[in-house]
């Protein structure tokens, strides 16, 4: 009778360590296959002219040069504008909020930012950015993009000053620092690491994003450095290219996948790096 | 954290007491308490501007426009039951993929898994919950759709019997698009976020606790089942929740995937719309007003879903963590 319990219950527990193996092989299988196909597809068409040239029409050849110029500058004015808020916000959560209920309601709210979902924020973007100013831009692109980066580097920036020890704070302050300056030189950059770490997955994050760039820097088809003017963008232009009926387009478009998979990777990498590595005394 | 370095009791001035450059401390306070609220006023702006852009749809159509499933930007009639209903059923397919998964996938990662595989799996699974939603749409059009197509919807549609109820599950043109292949795809997206999260979850669990009932004999099923789920389980329904909102919200891999036609989808394997792939396919090209504002409108209702249901998750996981 005992026996028959325990048979019981050791068969219901190599099943269920069995469907776990399962479904993490079932998992592990679907994302190779992604990667894969990323590989497979996208290295063939990932040569010089995807660097040094231009998106071409059909049937000509091209690359991609203004699409990653065009991520570049929008990610890179994006981080700028993300990065000044995110500090400073994430700061005043740690620093001055308290148990205060504004900064309840900011950290609950940006929380729920962190997670809204981007076609929104792009479509806010056009709202007051793109629609009263006549024209799509590079500018509200970028605006778009730090608005979803702030959020991440809000969250990190507080959550490593939170860390902190006050003895850090206090010893400061007792040798006659300003707080301002206490905070700038040495909370700011005992929490460097941790902040840097945020700031590269809020990157990671918007290099992908192509639902808000559609309706606010849409696209340009020719190479510009007038962020003022519609700019290409990466996503976009794989968006675009993908769902067209020409092959050459396609093959682009998936080394366009390719390059930013490998970018997001990268960067994520690297911001596990930064995180693990220890502190400098 | 507040100091105050302001010795305003003793029989000196007050004033020499003060550090130099604190008059700056003000101005620092206030730029930091204004980006907080730059967040806040963000937040409030996409509710404002979706609210303003998207009133005249609900003006012009009423409450059809939330019953109503004609979407027809010719005659200029909007009715938002097609999107609404496809953006439910993909999220709500998708989770009842992905959940289970999910689970097996953080238990074997914190209980089952041998120590040498432990971190380069988690790590992968961490990994590729930041591949952008773009790439995984492309997979699902070029690569999973063929196969979908084959081996799934084409056996399923010869198998069901003429006239039976599965017949008219599985409808539709079998071409590896529509609103299953969608959440598949979906469930596919979500599945490395939420794994990540709930086992992040199942490792705060105290050794002590777990052991305790191994120690009682317990087996890794009945440990896992009675001990360390019910000890996680407000912080692993908020992540669930998460999750969900993502499905709700995600936007290009469902675009390329669903097939976007308006109005309800009929079958599993129909083709159909969410709010996130309507908005994606028509802004740019919507001329006239009424079209314009009722992707607004729809946007604000997919706002105030993921409001909800990230708002319920945000509360559940912060109140786990104290």
């Amino acid at each position: 009778m005992k026996s028959a319990r325990a048979a019981q219950r050791q068969i219901a527990n190599g099943l269920f360590s069995a469907g776990c193996y399962l479904v993490t092989f079932i998992a592990l299988a679907f994302l190779a296959a992604i990667l894969w196909s990323l590989l497979s597809q996208g290295l063939g068409g990932l040569d010089m002219a995807v660097f040094t040239k231009d998106t071409p029409a059909p049937g000509s050849e091209g690359g991609l040069r203004n699409a990653i110029l065009g991520s570049l500058m929008m990610c890179a004015l994006g981080m700028a504008g993300a990065l000044v808020i995110g500090v400073l916000a994430g700061t005043w959560l740690a620093e001055y909020a308290g148990d205060s209920k504004y900064g309840a309601v900011v950290r609950f709210l940006n929380d729920v930012l962190l997670s809204a979902p981007s076609i929104l924020i792009g479509l806010f973007i056009y709202g007051i950015l793109v629609s009263p100013f006549g024209g799509f831009s590079g500018y509200a692109g970028a605006a778009a993009l730090a608005l979803l980066a702030a959020p991440v580097i809000t969250r990190a920036t507080e959550d490593v000053l939170l860390l902190q020890p006050g003895a850090l704070r206090e010893s400061a302050v007792a040798l006659g620092t300003p707080l301002w300056r206490t905070i700038l030189s040495v909370l700011w950059r005992s929490a460097g690491g941790g902040i840097l770490t945020g700031a590269l997955l809020a990157f990671a994050r918007i290099t992908g994003e192509t639902a808000p760039l559609l309706f606010t820097a849409l696209n340009n088809q020719f190479f510009s450095l007038d962020m003022g003017k519609p700019t290409a963008s990466l996503p976009a232009v794989i968006y675009q290219y993908a769902l067209s009926a020409y092959d050459d387009w396609r093959r682009l478009a998936w080394a366009g996948a390719l390059l930013i998979a490998i970018t997001v990777l990268a960067v994520t990498i690297i911001a596990r790096f930064v995180a693990r590595e220890p502190r400098r005394s | 954290m507040t100091l105050t370095a302001d010795a305003s009791t003793g029989l000196k001035p007050p004033r020499a007491a003060r550090p130099k450059g604190a008059s700056f401390d003000p101005i620092f306070q206030a730029l930091c308490f204004g980006a907080a609220t730059a967040l806040l006023a963000a937040l409030g702006g996409v509710i404002v501007t979706l609210a303003i852009g998207g009133w005249p749809a609900f003006q012009n159509m009423g409450l059809s426009f939330l019953t109503s499933s004609e979407w027809n930007p010719v005659t200029d009639v909007y009715g938002a039951a097609g999107p609404l209903v496809g953006t439910i059923i993909t999220a709500a397919l998708a989770l009842m993929i992905s959940l289970p998964i999910a689970f097996g996938v953080a238990i074997f990662l914190v209980e089952l898994c041998p120590t040498v595989l432990r971190r380069p799996i988690g790590t992968a699974v961490e990994l590729l919950a930041g591949i952008p939603s773009i790439v995984y749409g492309m997979w699902g059009l070029f690569v999973f759709a063929p196969f979908f197509s084959k081996h799934v919807q084409v056996p399923l549609m010869t198998a069901a019997a003429p006239g039976s109820i599965w017949e008219k599950l599985v409808a539709g043109i079998p071409n590896g698009t529509g609103i299953l292949a969608a959440a598949i795809i979906l469930a596919i997206m979500i599945l490395p976020f939420m794994a990540a999260m709930l086992r992040e979850l199942l490792l705060t669990v105290p050794p002590q606790v777990r052991e305790s009932a191994y120690g009682l004999g317990a087996t890794r099923l009945e440990v896992v089942s009675s001990v360390t789920l019910p000890y996680v389980r407000r912080g692993a329904i908020g992540a669930v929740m998460l999750g969900l909102g993502r499905a709700l919200g995600e936007t290009m891999a469902v675009t390329f995937i669903i097939g976007n036609s308006h109005g309800f989808p009929k079958s599993i394997f129909d083709s159909g719309s969410t709010i996130a792939s309507t908005i994606a396919n028509e802004f740019t090209e919507a001329t006239s007003l009424a079209h314009t504002s009722s992707l607004l409108a729809l946007g604000l209702m997919l706002f105030v879903i993921t409001f909800a249901v990230l708002g319920m998750a945000r509360l559940l996981i912060g109140q786990s963590k104290h």
